[in-house]
C-alpha cells in the first residue's frame, strides 16, 4: 500500500533534526555553500532552500494569527505527487514512481534535459549546475528504508510528532479528525492537489502565506498530455497515409521532379 | 538531372570574405566556450538556475531553430506533394536550410543537455508519456531522413554509386520528412501544457501545438524570403518575384486561420482582458499578433506584396514575429511565475557566443554547399552551369564585400 507523511505544522518547534537525519542519510554535504541560514533566510530563497545538497529546508514563517503573531515552520522538500509530472515530462525514464509513493531518481537514465524541473507543480526540483557531469538532486522519500518497512530517516527522527508516516488513508483520516479537534483550516494540502501528493499538510494558518501553491490544479497533470501522446502515433501514421495518397494523386500524370 | 562531370576529381572551393571571417570568428569562439562548458559544466558558462532551468539556449537553438528550420517540410509539401511546381526553384535551398538548421537544433541540444553522453538513453529507456518524448524522436529521425534527402543532390558529386537507389527512395524519404515535422513542430508547443497554472493564460492553451504547428508553417515563406535575398546578395542567385509572392500568399492564408484561431481560443477561455492589459505581457503579446501576423497578412494580400521590398518585409516581420512568439512563450509567459519569489535570468554573454556561433556555423556551411553542390540552379545545363557558377559567385560577392564596407 502508499505510504505517505503527514506533516502537522503547528506542532513543529523547528529543531532541524529532520534535515540533520536527512544528510546523515542520503550522505549530502554539510555546507558546501559555506554560510549558515536560518530557517527564515531559506524561507526567502527563490528556491525555498532547497538546494542540490539541502533535500529538505525548514522554513520559518512570522504569521499574523487573531491579532498575534505565530511563528510557523514547514518542512519543505518534495512532496512525492501520486501522479507525478517529473516522471511522465521524463523522455528517458530516469524519474519513477515506486508503488510504496516514493518518487526516484536514477542518474544513469537522465539525459539532463530539465523538462521535469518545469513540469514540477512545487519546483521541488534542483540540478548540479556547478558540476561538469550535473544530475538532479530531491527528496527521493529514502525508498530502500520504506521498501523494507522502515520510515524516512526525517520523520524517524521527529520529537514532537509533527512528522507522521503511514497508510495514506490512515494518514488522510487522522489529518481529518486533527483539523476537527484544533480547530485548523479545513483543508488536507495534498489530498487532492495534482491529484493527490504521499506527503500531507494540515494548518491553522492559511497555506498560502506560507509559499504552498494553493491555486493548482487538482487534476493530475501527466493527464493534460497523455491523450495528445496516445493519439500521437495514429495521427502520425495517418498523415503520413493522406501526404502518399496526395503524393500518387498529384504525381499521376506529371513527369517526375528532377 | 545527369551525373555531373565525367572523370575530372571532385572539386571544392571556399572564397572567404570579411563577412564570411566574422561568421568563423564566431563559430571559433563558440567552439571555444563548448570546450569550457563541457570541462566545467553548464554554471560556468550560462546563467540557468533552478528558477529558469531553460534558458537562451533552448529556447533559440530549438523552439526558434526548429520553427524557422520549418521551411523545408512546407516546402517538400507544396511542392513534391501537392505538385505546385512554380515553387520548385526554391525547394532545394528551403529543404537545405531545413537541414543545416536541425543539425544547428542537435549540436545545440547536445551542449545544452547535462549528461550529453547519455543523449541516446530515450531510445532504449522509452519515456513514451513524454512530449518530450516525441520530439526527441521526431527531431533525430527527421535530421537522418534530411541527410538522406540530400544525399540525392550530394551523390551527383561524391559517393555517385549511391545516388540510383536515394532517387528510388526519394518518395518514401519525403513522405515521411514531412509526416515527422508535422508531430515534432506541434508536440514542441505541447510541451508547455503540462506546466499547469505557470504559462500565462495569453500563451497557454489547449491549442498551443495547433499555434506552434500552424506558425511553424506560415514562417516557412519569410524564412524562404529573407535567405534567399540574403544569398542573391552572396551567391548572386535570384529567385523571381512571382515565386515569393505565391509563397507569402499560402503563408498568409494560413496566417488567417491562425489568427482565427488564436481570436477564437481566447474568446473562449475569456483572455481579452490579458490581451489588452497594457502590461509587459499584453503589449509583447500584442506586438507578436500585430506585426508578425496582421501586418504581414496585409502585405501578403495588398500590392505592397508585389514589390521585392514589401515581399522582404513581409518575410522579416513574419520570422521576427515568430521569434518573439517562442521567446514569448518561454520568458514573457513563465517570467511571472517563474519570478515571483525574485528568481531571475538574463542570458550569459557566453550563451549568446554559443548561439550566435552556432548560427554561424550554419550559414558557412550554407554557403559551401551552394558553392560546392548544385542546389540552386537546376534547370541550367551541367557544364554551362558550372562555368555559370564559377563566373557568377566572385564578382557577386566582391560587390557584397564593398557593400559590407
Amino acid at each position: 500500500m502508499a505510504k505517505a507523511v503527514l506533516v502537522d505544522i503547528p506542532k513543529c518547534v523547528g529543531c532541524g533534526g529532520c534535515s540533520v537525519a536527512c544528510k546523515l542519510w542520503n550522505e549530502l554535504d554539510w555546507d558546501p555553500y559555506g554560510n549558515m541560514k536560518t530557517p527564515k533566510d531559506t524561507a526567502e530563497e527563490p528556491n525555498n532552500g532547497l538546494w542540490p545538497e539541502e533535500w529538505t529546508s525548514i522554513n520559518q514563517y512570522d504569521l499574523d494569527k487573531d491579532g498575534e503573531t505565530v511563528r510557523r515552520y514547514v518542512k519543505t522538500q518534495c512532496l512525492h505527487c501520486e501522479d507525478p509530472a517529473c516522471a511522465s515530462a521524463c523522455f528517458s525514464k530516469a524519474i519513477q514512481k515506486l508503488p510504496e509513493g516514493p518518487v526516484v531518481y536514477n542518474q544513469d537514465l537522465c539525459v539532463g534535459c530539465r523538462y521535469c524541473m518545469l513540469a514540477c507543480p512545487f519546483d521541488m526540483l534542483r540540478y548540479e549546475w556547478q558540476k561538469a557531469i550535473p544530475g538532479i538532486r530531491k527528496c527521493q522519500m529514502c525508498p530502500t528504508r520504506v521498501a523494507n518497512n522502515m520510515e524516512p530517516a526525517c520523520t524517524s527522527v521527529c520529537p514532537t510528532g509533527a512528522l507522521k508516516f503511514g497508510e495514506r488513508d490512515e494518514l488522510l483520516a487522522e489529518a481529518k479528525a486533527i483539523i476537527k479537534e484544533n480547530g485548523y483550516i479545513d483543508k488536507v494540502f495534498g489530498e487532492e492537489e495534482v491529484g493527490g501528493t504521499s506527503w500531507l499538510y494540515i494548518s491553522d494558518t492559511p497555506f498560502e502565506e506560507m509559499r504552498f501553491r494553493t491555486d493548482v490544479t487538482t487534476r493530475p497533470l501527466p493527464s493534460y498530455t497523455d491523450k495528445y501522446m496516445k493519439a500521437t502515433p495514429i495521427v502520425g501514421v495517418g498523415w503520413a497515409a493522406v501526404l502518399a495518397g496526395l503524393y500518387v494523386y498529384n504525381n499521376k500524370d506529371k513527369d517526375p521532379l528532377d | 538531372m545527369e551525373i555531373i562531370t565525367k572523370k575530372n576529381r571532385t572539386r571544392w572551393q571556399f572564397k572567404m570574405t570579411p563577412a564570411r571571417g566574422i561568421m568563423l570568428f564566431l563559430a571559433l569562439a563558440a567552439l571555444a566556450v563548448v570546450v569550457v562548458r563541457l570541462i566545467f559544466g553548464l554554471g560556468a558558462t550560462t546563467n540557468l538556475n533552478d528558477q529558469w532551468p531553460w534558458g537562451l539556449w533552448i529556447s533559440f537553438d530549438v523552439l526558434l531553430g526548429v520553427a524557422l528550420a520549418g521551411g523545408g517540410y512546407g516546402v517538400a509539401l507544396v511542392v513534391y506533394v501537392l505538385r505546385r511546381d512554380r515553387f520548385y526553384p526554391i525547394a532545394r535551398t528551403a529543404m537545405l536550410t531545413s537541414l543545416l538548421g536541425y543539425v544547428i537544433v542537435v549540436l545545440g541540444l547536445l551542449i545544452e543537455v547535462g549528461q550529453w553522453f547519455y543523449f541516446w538513453k530515450p531510445f532504449v529507456s522509452w519515456g513514451h508519456a513524454s512530449v518530450l518524448f516525441e520530439v526527441f524522436w521526431c527531431i533525430s529521425m527527421y535530421t537522418v531522413i534530411q541527410f538522406i534527402e540530400f544525399g540525392e543532390i550530394g551523390t551527383k558529386k561524391i559517393f555517385r554509386g549511391a545516388h540510383k537507389y536515394i532517387k528510388k527512395a526519394m518518395p518514401v524519404l519525403l513522405i515521411i520528412g514531412i509526416a515527422l515535422p508535422t508531430l515534432h513542430q506541434s508536440s514542441l508547443g505541447e510541451l508547455f501544457y503540462i506546466m499547469v497554472g505557470k504559462v500565462d493564460p495569453l500563451w497557454w492553451s489547449p491549442l498551443l501545438p495547433v499555434f506552434f504547428l500552424l506558425s511553424s508553417f506560415f514562417v516557412g515563406a519569410g524564412m524562404i524570403i529573407v535567405e534567399s535575398r540574403l544569398s542573391e546578395r552572396a551567391v548572386g542567385h535570384k529567385v523571381e518575384t512571382s515565386v515569393f509572392r505565391g509563397l507569402a500568399k499560402i503563408s498568409g492564408g494560413v496566417m488567417i486561420l491562425y489568427l482565427i484561431l488564436k481570436i477564437g481560443d481566447m474568446a473562449v477561455r475569456g483572455t481579452f482582458a490579458n490581451a489588452f492589459a497594457f502590461d509587459l505581457q499584453s503589449v509583447l503579446f500584442l506586438c507578436e499578433i500585430v506585426f508578425g501576423c496582421l501586418i504581414p497578412i496585409i502585405i501578403a494580400f495588398s500590392s505592397l506584396g508585389k514589390t521585392r521590398n514589401g515581399l522582404l518585409w513581409f518575410g522579416i516581420l513574419t520570422v521576427s514575429g515568430v521569434v518573439l512568439n517562442r521567446f514569448n512563450v518561454l520568458f514573457t509567459g513563465m517570467g511571472g511565475y517563474l519570478n515571483r519569489f525574485g528568481g531571475s535570468y538574463f542570458p550569459a554573454w557566453t550563451e549568446f557566443i554559443v548561439s550566435l556561433g552556432l548560427v554561424s556555423m550554419a550559414c558557412l556551411a550554407y554557403l559551401f554547399v551552394v558553392e560546392n553542390f548544385n542546389v540552386l540552379g537546376h534547370k541550367s545545363d551541367k557544364a554551362k552551369k558550372e562555368e555559370q557558377v564559377e563566373i557568377k559567385i566572385y564578382p557577386s560577392t566582391a560587390t557584397y564585400e564593398q557593400a559590407g564596407k
